[in-house]
Order: C-alpha cells, then sequence, then structure tokens
C-alpha cells in the first residue's frame, strides 16, 4: 500500500493565550512507495512521532491530507484505517496473555471481517510463529522480557493485517545487543511481509541500518529525504551532515580563496567551482589518512583503541567542536607519543557548508 | 535503623499517639473480650461488686433474643444490594467523570457532597422527601417524590410513615445508602483511571475498541485492585451500617407503627446499652466481628482470582 502525506501540517495551540502556538509538524509532503521501510529520524521535539500518530490518526492533522493508496484517509479514525501501531513501551494490556493481546484486535472486527474462533485463533498462531513468540503464548507480558514484549507487540499490531505498520522508537526499551538482533527481527518480519512500514527514531545508526529510505526532520521541517547511503554521503546541509554517523561529523571554520580551500593558513584541498567565501568545513572522521606531509596540522591528545580501528582524537584551533576525531585503521600505527599529527583528506568526505545559512554548498569535481 | 542508645527517644515521639490508642482502642477491644466471655455480664452489677463465672451464655443470649435475626437480615440485605450496585454505579460514573472535559471538576464535587454532608442531616432530608400523610383518602402533605409520582398521574406511595411496607421502607434506605457510598468510591476509581497509562486506550483505539469493549476489557481489569479495594470497604462499611437508618427513622428504627422493624447489628449492640447489658452486647460485637472477617476473607479470596496484577 503506498502512502502518500500531503502537505501535512500539525499545529498544537500555546496553552498561554497570547503566544505563538506551537508547529509540530510544518508542511510535510512525502510519498512511500508500497512495500517499503522508512524511517523518520530526528532529535527530540522534531515533530517525527507527531507524524506518525498522524498517519495512524490518534491524531488530526490541522492541515494537509493523507492517503492510503487512492483512499483519503485525513478524516478516518484509526480503527478504520487499518494501520497496526507498536508504542515506544508497548502497552501490551498486563492483564491479558499473550495469546489474548494478540487476539484482541481480532475480537474487535465487526460486521463483515467478523472471523471465527478457529479462524482467530489460528491467525494468531500464525503471527506468534512469524515473530518467533509461539512458545510464549500462555505467558503475561510482565513475564517476558524486552525484547519478546516487542515482538508480542509488533504481533499484536500485525495480527489484522494492517495496510501501514507504524512502529514508535521501536528498539530504544532494548540493550544494545538486543537492540542489534531486533532492527533485523523488524526487517526480516517486514520483508517477509511486505507491509509498508514508517518507524520513528532518534538513533540515527537504527534508522540507516534497516531503512529503505530515511526522512530527517529538525523542528517540524523536513530536511531530507532519501536512501541512507545518499543521505550520508551528500547531506542538504549542516544539521543532517551532523546527525547522520558516529563519530559524528567534525566541523571546522574555514575559507575558500581562488578555488582552493583554506583552514586556518592552511591549503588544504581544491575546490572547484565554488565561489570565494567564508564556509563551515565538515570532514566525516573516515576521511582522514595519516600523512607525513599531509596539509592539515592537528595537536594530537589522546588515541583510543577499538579493535580494528583506532580513534585518534585531536585539536585544532579551527575546530567549532572541543576535539577533532578521526578513525584510522589500527595497522597504519600512530606514534602516540608525538605532540603534532598531520592529515591529508579524502576529497569525497570533505563536505563544505554556507558559514550562515549552513546549506550545503555543492563542489565540482 | 535508629540507634538503640537513641531508642527512647522514638519512643517518646510516639508516645502520645500509643498511649491513645492503647486508652480507647487496644483496651476497649480486650474488654469486649473479657466482657463477652462471662456469663450475664452487666455494668451495673460489675461496679456494685458482682463477679461472674466464664463462659458463652452472653452469646446464646444475643443469638436467641427476638430482634437478633431481624437485625442479622436487614445487615446482610442492605450489604448485598447497595455494596455491587453503588460499585457499578461508582465505576459508571467514574468512566463518564473521566472522559468529559470542561464540568469535570464541578461534577466531580457535586458527587463529592454527601461525604462531606452529616449523614443524620441527610437523612432527615430524605425523610422529609419520602414523606406522606393522609387522612382516610386524602393526602394531607407529600415529600417531592410523591409530588412527582402524582404529577405524573401515579398514586402515592407510602414509603416511611406510619403502615409503610417493609420493602418501602428498603427501598428508601438502599436509594440512601448507595447515594451515600459513591463518594467514596467515585474518589477512589476515578483517581485509579486517571493513573491508567493512556497509551492503553491508544493502543485499543488502533485496536478497534468500542467505548463500552474499552470499559469493560481494558479500564475495568486494569482497575481490578482499586475495586477490590471498594468492594471489600464498602462491605465492612455496609456491615456496620446504623446512622442511615436513625437518620431516616430516628431511634425507633423503623416506622412508628413497627419499631425496630429495620434494626441492623449495630443498633442491636446500641440497644442493650440502656439496660446496661454489656455482656450481650460485647458477644453480639464479637458476633459482628466474626462475619465481616469472614465476608472480608471470602472477598480477598475472590479478588486474589480476580484481580489481575
Amino acid at each position: 500500500m503506498k502512502l502518500v502525506l500531503e502537505n501535512i501540517t500539525k499545529v498544537f495551540p500555546n496553552r498561554n493565550k497570547g503566544e505563538e502556538d506551537v508547529v509540530a509538524v510544518n508542511n510535510f509532503s512525502f510519498e512511500i512507495p508500497d512495500g517499503k521501510l522508512v524511517g523518520l529520524l530526528g532529535p527530540s521535539g522534531c515533530g517525527k512521532s507527531t507524524t506518525l500518530y498522524m498517519i495512524c490518526g490518534l491524531q488530526k492533522p490541522s492541515g494537509g491530507k493523507i492517503f492510503f493508496g487512492e483512499e483519503d484517509v485525513t478524516n478516518l479514525p484509526p480503527e478504520h484505517r487499518g494501520v497496526g501501531l507498536v508504542f515506544q513501551n508497548y502497552a501490551l494490556y498486563p492483564h491479558m496473555t499473550v495469546r489474548q493481546n494478540i487476539l484482541y484486535p481480532l475480537q474487535n472486527l465487526k460486521g463483515d471481517d467478523k472471523l471465527s474462533k478457529e479462524e482467530m485463533l489460528k491467525r494468531t498462531l500464525e503471527v506468534a510463529k512469524l515473530v518467533q513468540i509461539d512458545n510464549l503464548l500462555d505467558r503475561k507480558p510482565s513475564e517476558l522480557s524486552g525484547g519478546q514484549q516487542q515482538r508480542v507487540a509488533i504481533a499484536r499490531a500485525l495480527v489484522k493485517m494492517p495496510r501501514v505498520l507504524l512502529l514508535d522508537e521501536p528498539l530504544s526499551n532494548l540493550d544494545a545487543r538486543l537492540r542489534l538482533q531486533t532492527r533485523e527481527e523488524i526487517r526480516r518480519i517486514q520483508k517477509e511481509t511486505g507491509i509498508t512500514t514508517v518507524f520513528v527514531t532518534h538513533d540515527q545508526e537504527e534508522a540507516m541500518s534497516i531503512s529503505d529510505m530515511i526522512v530527517v526532520m529538525k523542528l517540524g521541517i523536513v530536511q531530507q529525504i532519501g536512501q541512507p547511503q545518499r543521505v550520508y554521503d551528500d547531506p542538504a546541509n549542516l544539521f543532517v551532515a551532523k546527525f547522520l554517523g558516529t563519530p559524528p561529523i567534525n566541523v571546522l571554520k574555514g575559507e575558500v580563496r581562488g578555488g582552493m580551500l583554506f583552514i586556518g593558513e592552511e591549503a588544504i584541498l581544491p575546490v572547484k567551482g565554488v565561489a570565494d567565501q567564508p564556509v563551515t568545513v565538515g570532514i566525516r572522521p573516515e576521511g582522514f589518512v595519516l600523512d607525513e606531509r599531509g596539509p592539515l596540522h592537528c595537536q594530537l591528545s589522546g588515541v583510543e583503541v577499538m579493535g580494528r580501528d583506532v580513534s585518534v582524537v585531536a585539536t585544532h584551533e579551527a575546530s567549532l567542536n572541543p576535539v577533532i576525531r578521526s578513525i584510522i585503521s589500527a595497522e597504519s600505527g600512530v606514534d602516540t607519543t608525538a605532540q603534532e599529527i598531520r592529515y591529508s583528506l579524502k576529497p569525497h568526505k570533505v563536505l563544505l557548508f554556507h558559514a550562515e545559512t549552513e546549506e550545503r554548498i555543492p563542489v565540482e569535481v | 535503623m535508629v540507634d538503640s542508645k537513641q531508642q527512647w527517644k522514638a519512643w517518646i515521639y510516639l508516645a502520645p499517639a500509643i498511649v491513645l490508642l492503647l486508652v480507647f482502642t487496644v483496651w476497649p477491644i480486650i474488654n469486649t473480650v473479657i466482657m463477652a466471655f462471662q456469663n450475664d455480664y452487666n455494668a451495673m452489677a460489675a461496679v456494685g461488686g458482682q463477679t461472674f463465672t466464664i463462659g458463652i451464655e452472653n452469646f446464646k443470649r444475643a443469638v436467641e433474643y427476638r430482634n437478633f435475626l431481624t437485625c442479622l437480615k436487614n445487615t446482610a440485605l442492605l450489604c448485598v444490594i447497595t455494596v455491587p450496585a453503588s460499585t457499578l454505579l461508582a465505576l459508571l460514573i467514574s468512566a463518564a467523570l473521566n472522559s468529559i472535559g470542561p464540568l469535570k471538576k464541578a461534577l466531580t464535587t457535586v458527587f463529592f457532597l454527601p461525604y462531606v454532608t452529616n449523614s443524620i442531616a441527610i437523612g432527615m432530608v430524605f425523610a422529609a422527601m419520602f414523606n406522606m400523610v393522609r387522612t382516610v383518602r386524602v393526602v394531607q402533605t407529600a415529600g417531592i417524590i410523591n409530588n412527582v409520582i402524582m404529577f405524573f398521574g401515579g398514586e402515592p406511595i407510602n414509603w416511611i410513615n406510619a403502615g409503610s411496607t417493609y420493602w418501602a421502607n428498603m427501598t428508601v434506605m438502599i436509594i440512601y445508602i448507595i447515594w451515600n457510598a459513591l463518594p467514596f468510591k467515585i474518589l477512589i476509581l476515578l483517581g485509579g483511571m486517571q493513573s491508567i497509562n493512556k497509551q492503553y486506550y491508544d493502543a485499543a483505539k488502533v485496536d478497534g475498541s468500542s467505548r463500552s469493549r474499552i470499559l469493560w476489557r481494558i479500564t475495568v481489569p486494569l482497575l481490578s485492585p482499586m475495586i477490590a479495594y471498594v468492594v471489600i470497604t464498602g462491605f465492612i462499611g455496609g456491615f456496620k451500617e446504623y446512622t442511615s437508618i436513625v437518620g431516616v427513622f430516628g431511634e425507633t428504627m423503623g416506622p412508628v407503627s413497627d419499631k425496630g422493624r429495620l434494626n441492623t447489628m449495630v443498633g442491636y449492640i446500641y440497644d442493650t446499652l440502656p439496660r446496661s447489658d454489656y455482656g450481650r452486647a460485647s458477644a453480639a460485637a464479637l458476633i459482628l466481628f466474626g462475619i465481616i472477617l469472614v465476608v472480608t476473607l471470602i472477598n480477598l479470596w475472590v479478588s486474589k482470582k480476580r484481580v489481575h496484577y
């Protein structure tokens, strides 16, 4: 089922009269192709959850339209939309067993959709098998681990075969290991069922790892939409660049003079087709190459060993962050006793942004 | 833990409460037991220096006394009818209050009024409302209830006055007790409802539940600890029913034509006071205690099965 958002806006009136209303989501348009997994990504308060609740029908948009396929569902209540929603803390009914929890949405079906008891139990068992909890059906939610509860919540959302599956911060309540495992799980279930899925997260790694597409939001405004790798490599502005990637992108003050990028007084890189101007330079941690004759001089402050790679922590006076962090292969042999470290940079890992608007400045290749 | 050298301080701080409890709660309870097991104990005789043999004579007398079964029947009937009815009503009212916006506070106050009003005063108002005096076939004065009945062309009912029937009396008492029991139950249940995580309701909405289904399948089970609490305290309160009857009927505990017809267990205990027959009163008090204990244990046993978490 294709999911279309057309100029969706949500305004919450301010509690204090006379003060400005809060625009949670501002003019959001987006078309999610059938069967795709889309991550809504942004810091807290960016309107991603509000968007999800509007798709779900628990909140009404102040403006704009929502379509499932060709059907306009903007004014439909949630129960008639055919959506499944997985809540951040699962919201499993604590007094019901796992089986009853999954059965519950089916028991609510009325009229032509009404199922026989056998059919309901059959569907419950099917979906329980899909999320691999068929051995836990007689337990109460309180007797399950976080990951198991998560699966039950997904089963409950899937059992009535929704047109759209929505997940609100699905992994935020799980520990690090379970998170990795569960996100693979979500991807597998989504692939197997082929249901168009939207999930909300503030964790960029989570969004990038399993989404077909990501939507980066900030203060109710969509910043960029695209395939995860494309957005990472080619961010539209400094916010997106900063938000994606761990460790985060290094940001330095720089200047373009005569087609050459300067950081401080050091000529770093030729940048074709960029007018002379002060710029903000973003360098991905993996964009640094140890080079004794490299143009970028940094003061070495420490090396963190991470096994396969080492993370070199250095400082530079033009840096807008406290430190510059680079990821370097452990085999390259960093001299940890040195005062100074010199880098050359991989050109495609160096991104230029307008110093004031923070919009991306394209560089000709 | 308090340092053992400092413990005497703790005892001093606790002393006022402990002394009061010992004098006015603990000792009377012990004394009740002692009096109950002294055959034919009488307060006046005891003051006069008489001693009594130990035995269960008081319990026999209490049970055999002509009024005992009436009192027990009235008390049990009122409990069995009013506790479930008021709990159900309180549940529906709380659910309604919880789902409305603007008038919620005003209405909550209205429902809470009986709680802060003197029960004798309420009883007198009820007596006035259900009043009716007639001579031969002419109604002389009538309370608002009969006025309403007559307005709609009905025959006025003798609710509480001389010559009224037992069930007319009981109907008035049941209405009174249910109405009087509502505020506390609404207070507890509404508080419980407000503490239920809103996400369950969002989830239920997405799952397509109707409102009544949400109430019975989600709200009630999640409220079950509070419901058990109001039912148990309701039964305990119900078995102690007394002031409500006095409020409506006065000390006659029934219409003047049939005094004592609506008497309750607590009323039965008080009745012996003018006679200084503390032995029988104590025995009756212990019997009432036993009944409340058994009912509460049954309640707890049932709620263990029905209270969900």
